[in-house]
Protein backbone atom coordinates (compact mmCIF):
# COMPACT_ATOMS: atom_id res chain seq x y z
CA UNK A 1 0.00 0.00 0.00
CA UNK A 2 2.58 2.19 0.89
CA UNK A 3 4.90 1.40 -1.52
CA UNK A 4 2.50 1.21 -4.69
CA UNK A 5 1.13 5.26 -2.90
CA UNK A 6 4.58 6.46 -2.44
CA UNK A 7 6.99 4.55 -4.48
CA UNK A 8 10.23 6.83 -3.83
CA UNK A 9 10.03 8.94 -0.65
CA UNK A 10 13.30 10.42 -1.35
CA UNK A 11 12.54 11.75 -4.66
CA UNK A 12 9.46 13.39 -3.37
CA UNK A 13 11.39 14.88 -1.22
CA UNK A 14 14.22 16.04 -3.42
CA UNK A 15 11.33 17.25 -6.00
CA UNK A 16 9.50 19.07 -3.44
CA UNK A 17 13.02 20.74 -2.59
CA UNK A 18 13.69 21.75 -6.12
CA UNK A 19 10.12 23.29 -6.97
CA UNK A 20 10.64 25.46 -3.75
CA UNK A 21 14.23 26.08 -5.16
CA UNK A 22 12.80 26.94 -8.70
CA UNK A 23 9.73 29.23 -7.44
CA UNK A 24 12.50 30.78 -4.66
CA UNK A 25 9.49 30.97 -2.50
CA UNK A 26 8.30 29.20 0.55
CA UNK A 27 4.58 30.22 0.73
CA UNK A 28 2.36 27.42 2.49
CA UNK A 29 0.94 26.74 -0.97
CA UNK A 30 4.04 26.56 -2.76
CA UNK A 31 5.03 24.07 -0.30
CA UNK A 32 2.10 21.85 -1.01
CA UNK A 33 2.19 22.38 -4.51
CA UNK A 34 6.07 21.02 -4.62
CA UNK A 35 4.83 18.28 -2.08
CA UNK A 36 1.90 17.64 -4.57
CA UNK A 37 4.46 17.67 -7.74
CA UNK A 38 6.91 15.23 -6.05
CA UNK A 39 4.16 12.67 -5.53
CA UNK A 40 2.97 12.60 -8.84
CA UNK A 41 5.75 12.94 -11.04
CA UNK A 42 7.63 9.57 -9.22
CA UNK A 43 4.38 7.97 -10.13
CA UNK A 44 4.21 8.37 -13.70
CA UNK A 45 7.58 7.62 -14.33
CA UNK A 46 8.13 4.64 -12.67
CA UNK A 47 9.56 2.75 -15.17
CA UNK A 48 12.78 4.95 -15.04
CA UNK A 49 13.32 4.34 -11.67
CA UNK A 50 13.27 0.34 -11.00
CA UNK A 51 14.96 -0.27 -7.33
CA UNK A 52 14.08 2.05 -4.62
CA UNK A 53 16.93 4.40 -3.30
CA UNK A 54 17.82 3.83 -0.05
CA UNK A 55 20.56 6.02 2.06
CA UNK A 56 22.28 3.80 4.72
CA UNK A 57 24.49 6.04 6.30
CA UNK A 58 23.82 9.90 6.17
CA UNK A 59 26.95 10.74 7.96
CA UNK A 60 29.24 9.22 5.58
CA UNK A 61 27.05 10.59 2.53
CA UNK A 62 27.56 13.93 4.25
CA UNK A 63 31.55 13.43 4.58
CA UNK A 64 31.45 11.81 1.12
CA UNK A 65 30.01 15.47 -0.44
CA UNK A 66 32.78 17.33 1.86
CA UNK A 67 35.59 15.28 0.46
CA UNK A 68 34.30 15.79 -2.95
CA UNK A 69 34.07 19.37 -2.77
CA UNK A 70 37.80 19.64 -1.17
CA UNK A 71 38.86 17.75 -4.02
CA UNK A 72 37.33 19.48 -6.53
CA UNK A 73 38.73 23.00 -5.43
CA UNK A 74 42.45 21.24 -5.06
CA UNK A 75 42.09 19.67 -8.11
CA UNK A 76 40.99 22.49 -9.88
CA UNK A 77 43.93 24.78 -8.87
CA UNK A 78 46.27 21.78 -9.95
CA UNK A 79 45.08 21.36 -13.17
CA UNK A 80 45.25 25.08 -13.94
CA UNK A 81 48.84 24.85 -13.03
CA UNK A 82 48.95 21.88 -15.08
CA UNK A 83 47.11 23.87 -18.40
CA UNK A 84 49.48 27.29 -17.96
CA UNK A 85 52.20 25.36 -17.76
CA UNK A 86 54.22 23.45 -20.37
CA UNK A 87 51.05 20.96 -22.38
CA UNK A 88 54.07 18.68 -23.94
CA UNK A 89 54.85 17.68 -20.62
CA UNK A 90 51.82 16.38 -19.91
CA UNK A 91 51.24 12.65 -18.96
CA UNK A 92 48.10 11.71 -20.17
CA UNK A 93 47.09 8.02 -19.72
CA UNK A 94 43.61 5.80 -20.02
CA UNK A 95 43.29 3.93 -16.40
CA UNK A 96 41.11 0.92 -15.72
CA UNK A 97 39.78 1.03 -12.24
CA UNK A 98 37.76 -2.31 -11.59
CA UNK A 99 34.31 -1.50 -9.27
CA UNK A 100 33.12 -3.00 -6.76
CA UNK A 101 30.01 -1.30 -6.75
CA UNK A 102 27.14 -3.11 -8.17
CA UNK A 103 23.88 -1.06 -8.05
CA UNK A 104 23.49 1.51 -10.96
CA UNK A 105 23.08 4.58 -8.82
CA UNK A 106 26.14 4.00 -7.12
CA UNK A 107 28.33 3.09 -10.52
CA UNK A 108 26.74 6.65 -11.97
CA UNK A 109 27.45 8.65 -8.84
CA UNK A 110 30.98 7.31 -8.81
CA UNK A 111 31.29 8.15 -12.77
CA UNK A 112 30.26 11.82 -12.07
CA UNK A 113 32.38 12.09 -9.34
CA UNK A 114 35.21 11.18 -10.84
CA UNK A 115 34.13 13.77 -14.22
CA UNK A 116 33.73 16.36 -11.28
CA UNK A 117 37.05 16.36 -9.68
CA UNK A 118 39.41 17.64 -12.31
CA UNK A 119 42.39 15.62 -14.00
CA UNK A 120 39.87 12.65 -14.64
CA UNK A 121 37.31 12.34 -16.83
CA UNK A 122 35.10 8.74 -16.72
CA UNK A 123 34.99 8.00 -20.56
CA UNK A 124 33.48 4.43 -20.58
CA UNK A 125 31.80 1.93 -18.46
CA UNK A 126 32.76 -1.73 -19.95
CA UNK A 127 29.54 -3.73 -21.25
CA UNK A 128 29.62 -6.16 -18.18
CA UNK A 129 29.57 -3.05 -15.65
CA UNK A 130 33.05 -4.13 -13.59
CA UNK A 131 35.23 -1.91 -14.36
CA UNK A 132 35.57 2.06 -15.72
CA UNK A 133 37.43 3.34 -17.64
CA UNK A 134 38.99 6.54 -17.00
CA UNK A 135 40.90 9.33 -18.83
CA UNK A 136 43.45 11.52 -16.32
CA UNK A 137 45.40 14.37 -17.71
CA UNK A 138 48.53 13.85 -16.08
CA UNK A 139 49.42 10.37 -13.85
CA UNK A 140 52.47 9.79 -12.32
CA UNK A 141 51.37 6.28 -10.57
CA UNK A 142 48.41 4.70 -12.14
CA UNK A 143 48.31 2.13 -8.97
CA UNK A 144 47.78 4.92 -6.79
CA UNK A 145 45.36 7.12 -8.62
CA UNK A 146 43.50 3.62 -8.67
CA UNK A 147 43.48 3.33 -4.99
CA UNK A 148 42.73 7.04 -4.49
CA UNK A 149 39.62 6.66 -6.44
CA UNK A 150 38.52 3.42 -4.76
CA UNK A 151 39.51 4.90 -1.18
CA UNK A 152 38.22 8.22 -1.80
CA UNK A 153 34.88 7.94 -3.68
CA UNK A 154 34.00 4.04 -3.75
CA UNK A 155 33.93 3.21 -0.17
CA UNK A 156 32.19 5.97 1.18
CA UNK A 157 29.73 5.14 -1.78
CA UNK A 158 29.25 1.48 -1.72
CA UNK A 159 28.59 2.36 1.90
CA UNK A 160 25.48 4.27 1.68
CA UNK A 161 24.22 2.85 -1.22
CA UNK A 162 24.93 -0.88 -0.63
CA UNK A 163 25.25 -2.64 2.12
CA UNK B 1 34.31 44.55 2.94
CA UNK B 2 31.27 42.66 1.43
CA UNK B 3 32.19 43.98 -2.05
CA UNK B 4 35.81 42.75 -1.72
CA UNK B 5 34.23 39.71 -1.30
CA UNK B 6 31.84 39.44 -4.19
CA UNK B 7 35.38 40.74 -6.42
CA UNK B 8 37.29 38.04 -5.22
CA UNK B 9 34.61 35.25 -6.13
CA UNK B 10 34.14 36.52 -9.03
CA UNK B 11 37.69 37.40 -10.29
CA UNK B 12 38.28 33.55 -9.56
CA UNK B 13 35.59 32.14 -11.04
CA UNK B 14 36.75 33.93 -14.26
CA UNK B 15 39.99 33.40 -13.86
CA UNK B 16 39.22 29.64 -13.92
CA UNK B 17 36.53 29.62 -16.64
CA UNK B 18 39.04 31.22 -18.68
CA UNK B 19 42.18 28.44 -17.64
CA UNK B 20 39.25 26.13 -18.58
CA UNK B 21 38.80 27.76 -21.75
CA UNK B 22 42.31 28.05 -22.19
CA UNK B 23 42.93 24.51 -22.18
CA UNK B 24 40.93 23.68 -25.50
CA UNK B 25 43.72 25.58 -27.33
CA UNK B 26 47.16 24.11 -25.86
CA UNK B 27 46.03 20.96 -25.22
CA UNK B 28 46.76 18.65 -27.73
CA UNK B 29 44.34 15.55 -28.30
CA UNK B 30 40.38 14.96 -27.73
CA UNK B 31 40.88 13.63 -24.40
CA UNK B 32 43.32 15.54 -22.92
CA UNK B 33 40.91 18.84 -24.16
CA UNK B 34 37.84 17.18 -22.20
CA UNK B 35 39.72 17.98 -19.15
CA UNK B 36 39.07 21.59 -19.89
CA UNK B 37 35.40 22.48 -20.10
CA UNK B 38 34.54 19.77 -17.11
CA UNK B 39 37.28 22.06 -14.39
CA UNK B 40 35.44 25.39 -15.69
CA UNK B 41 31.90 24.28 -14.76
CA UNK B 42 32.88 23.15 -11.41
CA UNK B 43 34.87 25.69 -9.59
CA UNK B 44 34.84 28.77 -12.59
CA UNK B 45 31.09 28.52 -12.42
CA UNK B 46 30.32 27.20 -8.60
CA UNK B 47 32.42 30.98 -7.78
CA UNK B 48 30.67 33.24 -9.71
CA UNK B 49 26.92 31.65 -8.71
CA UNK B 50 28.29 31.65 -4.83
CA UNK B 51 29.23 35.43 -5.56
CA UNK B 52 25.70 35.73 -6.92
CA UNK B 53 23.90 34.33 -4.26
CA UNK B 54 25.99 36.25 -1.66
CA UNK B 55 24.61 39.63 -3.74
CA UNK B 56 20.88 39.08 -4.20
CA UNK B 57 20.74 37.72 -0.76
CA UNK B 58 22.06 40.72 0.84
CA UNK B 59 20.24 42.95 -1.97
CA UNK B 60 17.13 43.04 -0.55
CA UNK B 61 14.30 40.92 -1.72
CA UNK B 62 14.92 37.99 0.72
CA UNK B 63 17.68 34.67 0.55
CA UNK B 64 18.03 33.67 -3.52
CA UNK B 65 18.39 30.24 -3.78
CA UNK B 66 18.30 29.95 -7.38
CA UNK B 67 21.97 29.32 -7.93
CA UNK B 68 21.59 26.11 -5.50
CA UNK B 69 19.60 24.99 -8.52
CA UNK B 70 21.94 25.75 -11.16
CA UNK B 71 25.02 24.50 -9.19
CA UNK B 72 23.01 21.51 -8.93
CA UNK B 73 21.63 20.76 -12.92
CA UNK B 74 25.31 22.07 -13.91
CA UNK B 75 26.80 19.53 -11.60
CA UNK B 76 24.82 16.60 -12.94
CA UNK B 77 24.54 17.42 -16.69
CA UNK B 78 28.41 18.34 -17.26
CA UNK B 79 29.97 14.87 -16.40
CA UNK B 80 27.43 13.22 -17.88
CA UNK B 81 27.91 15.36 -21.53
CA UNK B 82 31.76 14.98 -20.98
CA UNK B 83 31.31 11.04 -20.39
CA UNK B 84 29.58 10.65 -23.72
CA UNK B 85 31.79 13.10 -25.74
CA UNK B 86 35.08 10.59 -24.15
CA UNK B 87 32.64 7.76 -25.14
CA UNK B 88 32.24 8.61 -28.43
CA UNK B 89 35.17 9.88 -29.14
CA UNK B 90 37.02 6.31 -27.93
CA UNK B 91 34.41 4.34 -30.28
CA UNK B 92 35.51 6.54 -33.25
CA UNK B 93 39.19 5.78 -32.43
CA UNK B 94 39.94 9.32 -32.33
CA UNK B 95 43.43 10.09 -32.45
CA UNK B 96 45.04 10.47 -29.09
CA UNK B 97 48.74 11.19 -27.54
CA UNK B 98 48.70 7.92 -25.66
CA UNK B 99 47.76 4.43 -26.98
CA UNK B 100 43.80 3.65 -27.01
CA UNK B 101 42.14 0.94 -24.94
CA UNK B 102 40.59 -1.61 -26.74
CA UNK B 103 37.63 -1.40 -28.18
CA UNK B 104 35.56 -3.87 -26.11
CA UNK B 105 32.34 -2.09 -26.50
CA UNK B 106 32.22 -2.24 -29.79
CA UNK B 107 33.47 -6.03 -29.84
CA UNK B 108 30.18 -6.82 -27.65
CA UNK B 109 28.55 -5.28 -29.77
CA UNK B 110 29.20 -7.07 -32.93
CA UNK B 111 27.79 -10.72 -33.02
CA UNK B 112 29.95 -13.65 -32.15
CA UNK B 113 31.84 -15.19 -35.38
CA UNK B 114 31.89 -12.12 -37.81
CA UNK B 115 33.74 -9.27 -35.81
CA UNK B 116 35.52 -8.81 -39.45
CA UNK B 117 32.15 -7.05 -41.09
CA UNK B 118 33.89 -3.85 -40.33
Amino acid sequence: MNRRLLPHPLLTLALALIWLLLVNSLAFGHVVLGLLLGWAIPLFTRRFWPDTVTIRNPATLARFIAVVMYDIVVANVSVARRILGRPERLRPAFVVVPLALRSELAISLLANTISLTPGTVSSRLSPDRRSLLVHALDVDDRDALIASIQQRYEAPLKEVFEC
Amino acid sequence: MLEYLLSFLILTGAVFTFIGSLGLARLRDFYTRLHGPTKATTLGVGSLLVASAVYFSTRGGGISLHEVLVTLFLFITAPVSAHLLAKAALHLRERSLVELPPDDAAAADAPAGDGAVR
